[in-house]
């Protein structure tokens, strides 16, 4: 089923609606990668010497902040696909 | 507009059968055993594998190129994630880590560089990270190999690592179910991330691809619907910046996979001594 060429019926629309609305919960994880990288940079930049040890910590709190956008995402699909 | 081809990014991630092979039946469990596209592709991947380790595992003091390659993927591993998180005690676990790394890193890497030959339906490989059924596959057999590891390490006061020490006690009532749910949420979110990702960067790279060609249809029908031949080439343009960004996450989330499963066999082999 194509859901874009099919907005006939209420319910149809209804889900397509919830489906954006439940994306909106990725805003939260971009603004909190940016918040983490932006915090990286700034002491990156003060302390570059110890930098390079703390990459490892970026990835993953990267990863941590990023599934919580990708959770939202995940509902979004399951409204968008799901039965 | 006549022809134009239904926009319908999920496609790709359909399994269909490739060869047909009989079923097989273990009591009253039902094996199927054809070979589908996903298999296909695992298949491919192993087979790139075995022949990654044919060709770089020597041990010469002076490596070539491909033992070079190798030596700095297993360097990731071993001097970049378990000797700074877990230390000397991580060595034994480099090798399943290492293992874990590699897989997703070829099958993430597949999905995305031979993404390229998968044009006019013919469809060459298989974004197998971003069927849920593999990735829960990878994240369940970590979480429960660690934590089972913890309990043949540290018997049964391995429980005690879901109550916080130094806190007055009737704050357990409320912090034991608490750390019970963040720590059997973990091969949810651990499934859900590489999925999520390759799912999302696969869909958005075949929206673009869509437009490039819905588009390009709208200004071949001539007058001044050709001006549609601009966005077409925009989409274009993204793509390729797409296919990179997808690259650099194709390799980020096999380090990250690889990462969160090291700071997880951490808590077991350092428990006790961290908290």
């Amino acid at each position: 089923m194509n859901p874009v060429a099919s907005v006939v019926d209420f319910h149809t629309s209804a889900k397509l609606i919830g489906a954006g609305l439940a994306a909106m919960g990725m805003i939260g994880a971009g603004v909190g990668l940016g918040v983490l990288f932006g915090s990286y940079l700034q002491a990156a930049i003060r302390n570059p010497a110890g930098a390079s040890s703390q990459q490892t910590m970026l990835f993953l709190g990267m990863a941590l902040t990023e599934t919580m956008g990708l959770f939202a995402f995940v509902v979004s699909l399951l409204i968008l696909f799901g039965s | 507009m006549a022809n134009q081809p239904a926009i319908d990014p999920m496609h790709q991630f359909l399994i269909h059968k490739i060869v047909e092979l009989p079923t097989f039946h273990v009591g009253k469990l039902a094996f199927d055993m054809s070979i589908t596209n996903s298999v296909a592709s695992m298949i491919a991947g192993a087979a790139i594998l075995i022949l990654f380790f044919i060709l770089t595992a020597r041990r010469e003091i002076v490596p070539n190129r491909g033992q070079a390659l190798a030596e700095s993927l297993y360097n990731i591993i071993d001097r970049v994630l378990v000797g700074p998180i877990i230390g000397p005690e991580g060595k034994p676990y480099v090798p399943y880590i290492f293992a874990l790394f590699l897989v997703i890193l070829v099958l993430n890497l597949m999905s995305v560089v031979l993404a390229i030959f998968n044009v006019g339906g013919l469809e060459l490989t298989f974004a197998v990270t971003s069927q849920l059924a593999v990735t829960a596959t990878l994240a369940v057999l970590t979480f429960f190999s660690v934590f089972i590891l913890g309990f043949v390490k540290h018997g049964p006061k391995f429980v005690t690592l879901f109550a916080p020490s130094g806190m007055p006690w009737p704050m357990l009532f409320f912090m034991v179910p608490i750390e019970m749910i963040s720590y059997f949420v973990r091969p949810v979110t651990l499934a859900m991330r590489l999925f999520g990702n390759m799912l999302g960067g696969h869909v958005v790279m075949s929206l673009f691809g869509s437009f490039v060609v819905a588009l390009g249809i709208v200004a071949l029908s001539g007058g001044l619907a050709t001006l549609a031949f601009i966005p077409s080439a925009l989409s274009f343009t993204m793509i390729v910046a797409l296919t990179g960004l997808e690259l650099v996450v194709a390799i980020l989330q096999a380090f990250v996979f690889a990462a969160l499963a090291t700071v997880y066999l951490n808590e077991v082999v350092n428990f006790g001594h961290g908290h």
